[in-house]
């Protein structure tokens, strides 16, 4: 589904992504972790195709053709997803609103018809049972004045709305308490499917134990110097990441690779 | 955010849409102003003596006062004796006692504004239309059902025929005809506009509405508009505009009056779309407005809620005298400035009478490279005990080459009152574009919902009908159709 290969990347003249190398295949959950600054929600940002990141160097191929030829929006539409680390307020439009129009620019660009008002309500009004946010939050502005967690549950509930095939969730699970963190995992469990994959960028191993990754990777300084399966993260929590600085392999090396087949 | 900058410039880039001219036929006067001309305007309208004695001592009181240089705006000098001061319908000459008789010509253009005069005397009483095509009203609708609750809504001209005494009592009564320069201008010149009287205790059934477009070249547009509002009445009057594409910058200097007595409420509400002249700002209109209400009566109410989006130059304080005690005056504004347009604009917020209270929210856009300058006043009297006022001035701003100026100005002569200020300056920020794009939306949806959203306190005061062609005017689809 998504196939990244020696992915280079700056910005404002630095290099932050400096060959990553990265498969994920429909059905799969994958893990992505690292020290702070090492380059995680870059690689995020650029799949989801942020402007201000300059790409230097390497592919993307999604569902076979070129991602990093298409527009952010034409990604959104052809069904990748991103929960931002830190969602933005947007003042004087509301969450459902904001939802109607998003669902419906996807419904458009799959040929669907776009859904009316009652039928997006009654849509939406399931989804928010599933990630346990009440109807109220429907009619406030975007993210304004939500808590940390708040945000956070509701980038899921945009998630759970429009039913990406490829959900890349920056740091989703920091923030939120050990309830928020089981609705969440509940609310990404349900989307888990064989025709879906999943990204989870996360600091915590505990996540883990919610949604259990089918490979973990290690993210360090702009490349991916480890991956493995879930005990990966695991061993990481007791030991750091510090064992691992200087595994740091040449990109064109395969040797951190990650994902299992081609 | 290259992409989304350039999407973004794209949007600011796009042409005024409603930019063609109609070839109508006008009857115009030769350019110049002189008393002779004053003197053939009010022959022309058959005017009683008061009217043209009026006007004359206006005229005179004018070549006394200097053009006003303080606001932030810039222009050529504006040669008054090249301008023509009265422009009528040649097909006109009578006045047309229905749409049947109006020129074809002349709906047409209506309906490509999107102003479908038939569809809208179709709305089965939603709303009354008192066209004016440049300067003389050509359809007037719903007057009998009016009527017969003793409203009076009709052309200036009308009124100073049919109800010479009411026009005599109120006319220059908040707007002196010496008030400023503009103002002067209009008394002396002016050719038609609109009256409406609400007698005691009537609820106006319908929001009354005008178009105004401006039409034959170089024509001067001195539009006058007196509405009152009698003991415990109740009025919402909507004023929109468009106007066609041309070369030459043209004035238009309006006055308008409302007056609302006892316990009475006017609700006055306004969409400009004036062509703001090209992206270099050449043809676009000059409008240097005079708008002013009068709480005369105690318990009296006047909002003005603006959406300026128009015009080349904007110049415009739609203010209010809160004289009668807890009278209650409010000021909602939207006003977007693109390519070369400057405004200027704010209101006056002038408390006299006890228990004053008045409410300022104004929201700035400003685009391309335009200017956007909210200029207030709330002054406070040392007779308004317990008077309050709250503003609150937002600007937005859209691109790197645009700008934004605030200049409140606060005069307390009342230790018991309260005034509040709060303002803020943002942008459109690449995280919020990005953020939509991200959800699927395109770049021309994100900043319309963007924009919308900056002005919703503003949009959710104007009649309904009215905001939806306001979130159009701002490129903007309907917002809140599902909450
Ligand atoms: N505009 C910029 N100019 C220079 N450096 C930048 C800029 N934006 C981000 N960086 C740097 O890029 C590096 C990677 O940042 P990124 O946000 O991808 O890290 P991360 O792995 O997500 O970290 P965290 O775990 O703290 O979220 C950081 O060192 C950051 O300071
Ligand atoms: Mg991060």
């Amino acid at each position: 589904m998504l196939k990244v290969t020696n992915l280079q990347a700056k910005i404002d003249g630095k290099e932050i992504l400096r060959g990553v190398d990265l498969e994920v295949r429909a059905g799969e959950v994958h893990a992505i972790m690292g020290p702070n600054g090492s380059g995680k929600s870059t690689l995020a940002q650029v799949l989801a195709g942020r402007e201000n990141y300059e790409v230097t160097g390497g592919t993307v191929e999604y569902d076979g053709s070129d991602l990093l030829e298409l527009a952010p929006e034409e990604r959104a539409r052809a069904g990748l997803f991103l929960a931002f680390q830190y969602p933005v307020e947007i003042p004087g439009v509301s969450n459902v609103y904001l939802l109607k129009a998003a669902l419906n620019a996807v419904r458009k660009h799959r040929g669907e018809p776009e859904l009316d008002a009652m039928d997006f309500l009654t849509l939406v009004k399931d989804k928010l049972k599933l990630v346990e946010i009440s109807q109220e939050f429907l009619y406030r502005a975007v993210n304004e004045g939500f808590s940390g967690g708040e945000k956070k549950r509701n980038e899921i509930l945009q998630m759970a709305v429009l039913e990406p095939r490829l959900a890349i969730l920056d740091e989703t699970d920091s923030g939120l308490d050990i309830d928020a963190l089981k609705i969440v995992a509940n609310g990404v469990n349900s989307l888990r499917s064989p025709d879906r994959a999943i990204i989870m960028v996360t600091h915590y191993q505990r996540l883990l134990d919610y949604i259990v990754p089918d490979f973990v990777h290690v993210l360090s300084d702009g490349r991916i110097v480890k991956s493995g399966g879930r005990e990966l993260a695991l061993e990481l929590e007791e030991r750091g990441y510090s064992w691992l600085e200087g595994d740091a392999q040449p990109a064109a090396q395969s040797g951190a690779r990650a994902g299992a087949g081609s | 955010m290259a992409t989304a900058t350039h999407q973004l410039d794209a949007l600011i880039a796009q042409e005024y849409k409603h930019g063609f001219v109609t070839d109508l036929e006008t009857d115009t006067i030769p350019r110049g102003l002189n008393e002779d001309v004053i003197r053939l305007i009010s022959a022309k309208k058959n005017e009683p003596e008061f009217m043209l004695e009026w006007r004359l001592a206006a005229y005179r009181h004018w070549l006394t006062m200097i053009e006003p240089n303080w606001a932030h705006v810039h222009y050529p000098p504006i040669d008054y004796q090249e301008i023509s001061y009265y422009s009528a319908p040649k097909s006109n000459k009578d006045g047309p006692k229905s749409l049947d008789e109006v020129d074809p010509e002349l709906l047409r253009t209506y309906e490509k504004l999107g102003i479908p005069l038939k569809e809208r005397e179709m709305l089965a009483g939603v709303v009354a239309v008192d066209a004016v095509f440049d300067s003389v009203s050509v359809g007037t609708t719903f007057k009998k059902k009016l009527g017969e609750m003793g409203i009076i809504f009709c052309s200036f001209s009308e009124a100073v025929q049919e109800h010479p005494g009411l026009v005599r009592q109120y006319l220059g009564s908040v707007v002196p005809s010496g008030d400023n320069f503009y103002a002067a201008l209009n008394s002396a010149v002016f050719s038609d506009g609109s009256f409406v009287y609400i007698p005691k205790g009537v609820r106006c059934p319908m929001e009354l509405s005008t178009y105004f477009r401006i039409n034959a070249q170089n024509t001067g547009q001195f539009e006058r508009t007196l509405i009152i509002a009698d003991e415990g009445a109740y009025v919402s009057y909507l004023e929109g505009c468009t106007a066609p594409m041309r070369d030459e910058n043209q004035l238009h200097a309006a006055v308008v009056e409302l007056i609302a007595l006892d316990n009475a409420r006017i609700k006055y509400s306004t969409v400009q779309n004036w062509y703001p002249g090209d992206k270099e700002g050449r043809g676009g209109i000059y409008n240097f407005v005079t708008k002013r209400g009068d709480c005369r009566g105690a318990n009296s109410h006047i909002s003005w809620t603006q959406v300026e989006t128009g015009s080349a130059i904007t110049w415009k304080y739609p203010s209010v005298l809160l004289k009668g005690d807890n009278s209650v005056g409010e000021f909602y504004s939207v006003a977007l400035t693109n390519n070369r347009q400057q405004a200027d604009t704010g209101t006056k917020m002038i408390h006299i009478g006890k228990n004053t209270r008045s409410t300022i929210v104004s929201k700035g856009i400003s685009a391309g490279r335009g200017q956007n300058a909210y200029r207030g006043l709330v002054k406070v009297l040392k007779s308004a005990d317990r008077a309050r006022n709250y503003t609150q001035c937002d600007s937005l701003l859209l691109g790197d080459r645009c700008g934004a100026h605030t200049f409140p100005y606060i005069e307390v002569k009342n230790p018991t009152a309260k005034v509040e200020h709060e303002a803020t300056t943002s942008r459109i920020g690449e995280d919020q574009m990005f953020y939509c794009l991200q959800r699927g939306i395109s770049a021309e949806d994100a900043v319309s919902m963007i924009v919308n959203g900056f002005c919703k306190e503003v949009f959710k005061e104007l009649p309904m009908e009215f905001a939806v062609e306001a979130q159009k005017l701002l490129g903007v689809s309907l917002e809140g159709s599902v909450g």
